[in-house]
């Protein structure tokens, strides 16, 4: 045997503890995200939750209650915590825009998937790429500056509410939804519809009962894509819907959501307190719905992988 | 009904559709340029606001956002590369790797006010940052690693395994050769990736009202030391940046002049992000020309 | 005793297997050799059996039709396909087994270099291509570089074509250029082994006669093992060949014999062009 080679070859090389450091520190980079994650539930549970545990809020009365008014005790000695009005505000603003987005996504990803895929690289690619990049607080400055007007015209009253609310988020999640849309089409093969058309059917024949259903999975994760964008979504709502915390009775009534008690709320209250604590316990109602937003998406994405 | 009239009255309202879309751009960005241009001036950009009185400018809010943009960036693209340097290159198919793309799935979908409420309660009270640029960019930072390791695992999954192994069969490592080739060789897309998530983190706003604040106090553009109170360096002065003020000024501005100054602000908000795209196209085409040519 | 004792005749005159050891026949040292090498991609065995041993300052060539395993054998030499599939039995350097986790994997490649299928030059310059692997191994004295990358570009043959451009990107060179330079990179680490896997088949005619030529200089320094599918390459420039089939070495023996007077039948019927 040789022995020289064998020590050469048995020495640790300076690629192989570099190998070591680099495998480590980008192990690290990657865990730091993991544990920020951990971290963000963590927190805004035990904050969220202290309103139950700490000032004994039952759980049932806060997502039940009708009245916010954390400085008011009611008639049981309890405060005023109901977040019945923003949980309802925060779920009919994104189901509405989710409504009205839906068929203006799905119709625009067909037309530039398979009606006129030449306009829809040249024209409609660019318009959708754009329509995601414009921030959300200009969503919000043009609610309030020509929707909530055009409402109040319309409609009487202060223009604030659940339809200002639902038509700026509707902007809002469009090209999110109609991008996710062209990707579930496009991921249809094509022969399916080469197939449906040599059949005898007619184009929108084979959009309807062929791509279409092929593509439904992914079309219904875009879907609940954005309606988890829309109830997250913070500033651009508060801008336009009045911030009023009342269960919403009409549609151009001043109205509430999550986010928008969140927005207004947390820099007005101290730490610590009922009022602050409470702020935080929507805030867990928040992250939860999200977290389910998520699981949703998941489930239907192996649904999707199942039935193909 | 006949199926060929259906197929007719299907089309034409898909037509319909997409051009109310293209319309609704339209009269977005129209509306934002035509009402904000004749805000926009020299003295607009560059003089500080007023809270009482119109003839205020933006100055100090546009400094700061990109101020915050650069020290976001700063943290976040180191973490953001190890990140997708590990998940590409290193990452097992195991139940950890599903855990880690699960955490980073949930984080790109968190709310952006809950990640601003995380950054508040962690920086500016339990570290005592305070309302900081400091602050907002660790905030930021959470809100973009996400969206950035991603792109950046991509640019690198594009790389073809051959030029691995090209630094392999050579007796190097696979860490020297992910950082001194791979890496470069997917510049091109990484920078792109960034540079689009620049734009994004430019009109954020909701993690920031809580972490870099929303007051600009005045600052003296002579003094770059960052350890002075006034100085534009200095990381732990609040900064209400370009999108705040935005939102601040239509929330509880009492300046008369609130709306033209909102005006001018989204636009110049929308041509930056607009911007920065046309840049993303512009470097990710000439880098890639560069590397590959003669 | 050329022929391995448990290959037995069978009845029409050809062997089931013949695997010849160089050792007896040359005064050539053993550089590298395989005992009992299988490799696994899970639970799929890729390569069966693999005892071949290979003369220093030689060319030996494998041969065999796609997916006989003859890349696979190969990439395992220098354990390149660590962490892709599993290796399994002996691989004596020199003496040294270097399968075994011990061994610091990033040494035993430079001195065991490879040159791919495809030609894979960084996207660099031409200089930068070459002095990569230097400079991350500590050498930075610049004359000693330039020095380096002379003798190895001419080594490779391609000093003539590339001497004034040193400095422009290597992904503009041709594609036999290009793997020229691969070679050249491989080279500028001072190796003692080459594997080439299948370095010809990306290349057009005249490219490749080049490589044919190159390689049949680079012999008289080192010891070449080249994978191809090229029949007539591994009859031009090799001095011993091994036929693969199903993931195990059948016969090996001097080139010359593998093309007139192979002793397996299956060879026969390859070198024949009957499958492959």
């Amino acid at each position: 045997m040789n022995n020289k080679l064998q020590k050469q070859l048995l020495k640790r090389s300076k690629a192989s503890k570099l190998e070591r450091f680099g495998k480590t520190i980008s192990f690290l980079a990657l865990m730091l995200i993991t544990v920020t994650v951990f971290a963000i539930i963590i927190f805004v549970a035990s904050k969220g939750l202290s309103t139950f545990f700490s000032n004994h809020v039952n759980v049932i009365d806060f997502l039940t209650g009708k009245d916010w008014n954390p400085n008011v005790t009611n008639s049981k000695g309890q405060p005023e915590v109901g977040a019945l009005p923003m949980i309802s505000g925060s779920f009919v603003v994104t189901i509405l825009s989710a409504l009205l987005a839906t068929p203006f996504a799905i119709g625009t990803a067909i037309f530039m998937n398979e009606i006129s895929p030449h306009r829809g690289a040249k024209i409609l690619q660019p318009v959708i790429e754009l329509l995601v990049g414009i921030p959300s607080v200009v969503y919000g400055f043009i609610g309030l500056t020509v929707v909530v007007p055009a409402i109040r015209s319309v409609f009487g009253g202060s223009g604030f509410g659940i339809l200002a609310g639902t038509f700026v988020l509707f902007v809002m999640i469009l090209p999110t939804v109609t991008s996710m849309s062209v990707d579930a089409l496009r991921s249809v093969p094509r022969y399916y519809r080469e197939a449906a058309l040599a059949l005898g059917a007619t184009q929108w024949q084979t959009i309807y009962k062929v791509v279409l259903r092929a593509a439904t999975p992914g079309m219904l994760t875009a879907i609940v894509f954005g309606m988890a964008r829309a109830f997250g979504e913070a500033l651009a709502v508060q801008m336009v819907i009045g911030n009023a915390a009342l269960l919403p009775t009409s549609l151009v009534s001043p109205a509430s959501t999550l986010t928008s008690v969140l927005t207004t709320g947390i820099g007005n209250t101290v730490m610590g307190s009922l009022q602050n604590n409470a702020l935080w316990s929507l805030a867990l109602v928040l992250l939860i719905m999200s977290l389910i937003f998520n699981l949703v998406i998941r489930l239907i994405g192996r649904k999707g992988a199942m039935s193909k | 009904m006949n199926s060929k009239i259906s197929n007719r009255i299907a089309i034409a309202t898909l037509y319909v559709i997409a051009s109310t879309i293209v319309v609704i751009l339209a009269a977005l960005l129209g509306y934002i340029i035509i009402s904000g241009l004749p805000a926009i001036s020299w003295h607009f950009l560059t003089s500080p606001a007023r809270a009482f009185t119109s003839g205020g400018g933006i100055g100090i809010q546009l400094f700061n956002s990109f101020y915050l943009l650069i020290l976001t960036m700063i943290i976040s693209f180191p973490i953001a590369l190890g990140a997708g340097i590990y998940l590409n290159e290193y990452a097992k198919q195991n139940w950890v790797t599903s855990l880690v793309r699960t955490s980073i799935e949930i984080l790109s979908s968190l709310p952006s006010v809950v990640v601003g409420l995380f950054g508040f309660l962690i920086f500016v009270v339990q570290f005592g940052f305070g309302f900081s640029i400091l602050s907002g960019a660790f905030a930021l930072t959470f809100f973009n690693l996400p969206l950035l390791t991603r792109s950046i695992e991509e640019a690198l999954a594009a790389v073809p395994d051959e030029q691995r192994e090209g630094g392999l069969a050579l007796g190097l490592s696979k860490w020297e050769t992910v950082l001194h080739i791979i890496v470069p060789a997917a510049l091109p897309t990484i920078l792109t990736g960034v540079i689009l998530s620049a734009g994004r983190i430019f009109g954020e706003a909701a993690a920031l009202i809580f972490t870099a604040g929303q007051s600009a106090p005045a600052l003296n553009f002579t003094d770059w030391n960052p350890f002075n109170i006034s100085s534009p360096l200095n990381p732990m002065r609040p900064a209400e940046t370009l999108a705040v003020h935005i939102w601040k000024i239509n929330s509880e501005g009492i300046m008369p002049d609130a709306k033209a100054i909102s005006s001018g602000s989204s636009a110049v908000l929308v041509i930056s992000v607009l911007g920065f795209n046309l840049l993303a196209r512009f470097v990710g085409h000439r880098l890639f020309k560069r590397l590959t040519a003669g | 005793m050329l022929i391995n004792p448990s290959s037995p005749h069978s009845d029409d005159g050809w062997l089931d297997r013949n695997i010849v050891d160089p050792s007896l026949k040359s005064e050539r040292p053993i550089v590298l050799e395989t005992k009992q090498l299988h490799v696994y991609y899970g639970d799929n065995e890729a390569i069966h059996e693999g005892d071949l041993k290979f003369p220093e300052h030689r060319i030996s060539a494998l041969i065999g039709p796609s997916g006989s395993g003859k890349s696979t054998y190969l990439r395992s030499l220098n354990r390149m396909n660590d962490g892709i599939a599993q290796v399994t039995g002996e691989i004596l350097y020199r003496g040294v087994d270097v399968n075994r986790p011990e061994i610091d994997v990033y040494e035993m490649r430079r001195r065991i270099g490879m040159v791919f299928q495809r030609p894979n030059p960084f996207s660099k310059s031409i200089y930068d291509n070459i002095t990569f692997a230097l400079k991350r191994r500590g050498i930075t004295d610049k004359k000693k570089l330039d020095e380096i990358v002379e003798t190895s570009l001419k080594q490779a043959a391609i000093w003539d074509e590339v001497k004034d451009k040193l400095k422009k990107s290597a992904l503009a060179l041709s594609g036999g250029q290009q793997q020229r330079l691969c070679i050249a990179r491989a080279l500028a680490v001072k190796p003692d082994i080459l594997l080439l896997d299948e370095p010809a088949s990306a290349l057009d005619p005249v490219s490749t006669s080049k490589l044919e030529e190159t390689l049949l200089k680079l012999k008289e320094d080192y010891t070449i093992i080249i994978v191809t599918h090229n029949m007539q390459q591994a009859a031009r420039i090799s001095d011993y060949t091994a036929f693969f089939n199903m993931g195990r070495a059948l016969e090996y023996d001097e080139t010359s014999r593998i093309f007139t007077s192979p002793k397996v039948q299956l060879t026969n019927n390859y070198v024949a062009g009957d499958f492959g």
